[in-house]
């Protein structure tokens, strides 16, 4: 067996062409092996694939990952606990909440102060995360469009996210790598306003999805790439430990938020959408649904922030070895403490001087042990094990992120069938390689 | 304060210091859904032809959580029967993460698989510690396949070798590099910052409060 090797970058594949037209009838044995990334618009990233085809069918398909990968896990080993937010938040750059909040509930049931945090600081964390699943699942929708070529979709995505960011930009500061959500309860509590921002939003959402709705859901092309498109049954998902989506879309009514609850979640009114079809239009389905619902429980965490509140209602716990200082206002020089409490430790009072900068600088000892805390993040289950030495630092965080348990199911789902589904099974994935690489 | 139990310095700067915790060991009963799971991981392993006592060293309830430490040469067998005992049914392994006790010799390496029960709404740890020199675990892909890139990755940063791994290749760091870079003994690396003349050193050189 020969093997010719071809250099073709772009649209230029006349040499592959002649190629094949030169070994004629002869060709029929002869594979074909494609190397697709890391750099191409439609692996959501810097995935590679390398395919071997036969034709228009793929025989064989092996992802290659790792070209993210950016030391995470070892560079919050340097950083205090309160640190470690800052650097998580960036793994999953398309949920970026979901991370602090694994995290954080993590570093908290190390600390033992999981009933301890203030019930707003619990109501603000589920605010920020189903806004983020919102965010996530239309750019999941947006960029599954996009790579089908359909560019409208990927618009009408963007677009929708952008309020989601409008309003992350509101409440933390920062649109996308928050750090807002911090050990022992958020970094700040709502801006004025931010209520009624909420309020506009929930008003105009649906319509928005509506649009959404009405430019996929029987839209032939659409119908046609993504209908009994990359199959993965509930037995595939089991032994390849798929979650999120991708499970519920076999019919399978998992989802932690449900079945194991945290912050509060078990005193919301939510529903679990599934889909029994297994492929890529059903997880496109459960994705819509699940905006939804997520839109629902937005919505009652704004009757609750609404409410009248009691005098003392802090968004992060009491513990004042634990708790950042959490009143923070804007200044001349960006966001930082607020202005009450740089005159309290600059000129009322040494003692919180130097509390605050041990604070700060030391951090806090969290005691030793290992704990595994996960959540229902848009893509599927998100763990975070820590472990602790006893010290002001981790010992060791890692995070199982769904992306990177889910996109070894690519092959599975792409094997034998054509390579223009290739792109709908990783769409339908929907890998976030931040999260993948870490 | 902040838990400071030694000499009361407060410039903070204490060095670096590596705790070492002493191993943990429950006795039972165990609390919450464990003693369940622990008496029908006994039954499942004594239809093995298995000893409890042999194939796990000793278990741990801590932070509402438990943890079987197996020996690696049961991991195997154990983790099928956690799977197939309808008793037991943890269909869905969350893969394996490893932890490096620089300290804590002739057990340096620890790999610890966080499996869950769907039938059952349950969660148990298992962890499998072994010694830097002879760093070898039984590959889990036959029983669970979602190890595969777990084990790739816990190879690649920790050097656990999984035998029977059908392709045990480096997954997040170039096929050629040496080292395993989140082993405790590997340096974070880094370079030194300029920042208004000022130079901010990198962070594993920095000042720190143990």
């Amino acid at each position: 067996m020969t093997e010719r090797v071809y250099t073709v970058g772009g649209q230029d594949w006349d040499e592959v062409v002649a190629a094949a037209d030169e070994a004629g009838e002869g060709s029929r044995e002869e594979h074909l092996i494609v190397n697709m990334g890391p750099q191409h618009p439609s692996t959501h990233g810097v995935l590679r694939l390398i395919l071997t085809l036969d034709g228009e069918t793929v025989t064989e398909l092996r992802p290659v990952v790792g070209y993210l990968h950016t030391g995470i896990e070892k560079n919050m080993e340097f950083r205090t606990w309160t640190q470690g937010v800052t650097f998580c938040t960036r793994m999953d750059y398309l949920s970026p909440l979901f991370n602090e909040t694994a995290y954080c509930l993590a570093v908290e049931r190390l600390l033992g102060i999981t009933d301890a945090i203030p019930e707003r600081a619990s109501v603000l964390r589920v605010l920020m995360m189903e806004l983020n699943r919102i965010s996530s699942h239309l750019t999941a929708i947006g960029t599954f469009g996009l790579e089908l070529g359909a560019t409208t979709v990927f618009l009408y995505g963007m677009r929708e996210r952008e309020k989601v960011l409008d309003l992350f930009e509101l409440i933390s500061g920062l649109r996308m790598n928050h750090a807002y959500i911090r050990p022992g309860g958020v970094a700040q509590d709502l801006p004025s306003g931010a209520l009624e921002k909420l309020r506009e939003f929930l008003g105009v959402m649906p319509g928005l999805l509506d649009e959404l709705h009405k430019l996929l859901d029987v839209n032939p092309v659409y119908l046609a790439r993504t209908r009994s498109i990359a199959h993965l049954d509930l037995t595939g998902c089991m032994a390849l430990g798929v979650t999120g989506p991708m499970l519920r879309a076999t019919g399978l009514p998992w989802d932690l938020r449900k079945s194991q609850p945290y912050c509060g979640y078990e005193t919301y009114e939510f529903d679990v959408p599934t889909q029994d079809s297994c492929d890529a239009y059903g997880r496109y389905l459960v994705r819509m649904d699940e905006m939804d619902q997520s839109l629902r429980i937005v919505e009652q965490c704004v009757d609750r922030l609404a409410g009248t509140r009691p005098a003392d209602d802090p968004v992060m716990i009491a513990n004042a070895k634990i708790g950042w200082p959490a009143q923070l206002s804007v200044g001349p020089d960006g966001m930082g403490n607020s202005a009450d409490h740089i005159a309290h430790i600059m000129s009322q009072s040494m003692e919180a001087l130097i509390h605050h900068f041990k604070l700060v600088t030391e951090g806090f000892r969290v005691p030793a042990g290992q704990v595994y805390a996960a959540v229902e993040s848009p893509r599927g289950e998100l763990g975070c094990h820590a472990v602790s030495d006893g010290g002001t630092r981790p010992y060791r965080v890692h995070f199982r992120d769904p992306s990177f348990t889910n996109l070894q199911s690519v092959s599975a789902m792409s094997e034998g069938g054509l390579v223009a589904d290739v792109i709908a099974a990783v769409a339908s994935i929907d890998p976030v390689m931040g999260g993948v690489d870490r | 304060m902040f838990g400071t139990e030694t000499t009361g310095d407060t410039s903070g700067y204490g060095g670096l210091k590596v705790r070492t915790p002493p191993p943990l060991s429950s006795e039972p009963p165990y609390g919450s859904y464990f003693d369940e799971v622990v008496s029908a991981t006994g039954a499942a392993l004594e239809a093995a032809a298995l000893n409890f006592g042999t194939a796990v060293e000793r278990v741990v309830v801590a932070y509402g959580e438990l943890t079987l430490h197996v020996r690696r040469e049961h991991l195997v067998e154990v983790c099928r029967r956690l799977r197939d005992d309808p008793a037991l049914a943890f269909e869905l392994c969350g893969g394996v993460s490893g932890v490096h006790y620089l300290a804590d010799a002739g057990r340096e390496l620890h790999a610890v698989y966080h499996l869950l029960s769907i039938t059952h709404n349950r969660r148990l740890r298992l962890e499998v510690s072994v010694p830097d020199a002879d760093p070898h675990v039984p590959s889990l892909v036959a029983v669970y396949p979602t190890c595969d890139w777990h084990e790739r990755e816990t190879w690649d940063f920790f050097g656990i070798v999984f035998d029977g791994h059908p392709a045990l290749t480096r997954i997040e760091m170039p096929d050629d590099w040496k080292g395993h870079p989140q082993r405790k003994d590997y340096p974070l690396g880094g370079i030194p910052v300029e920042y208004r003349g000022a130079t901010v050193p990198p962070p594993d050189e920095r000042r720190s409060y143990a």
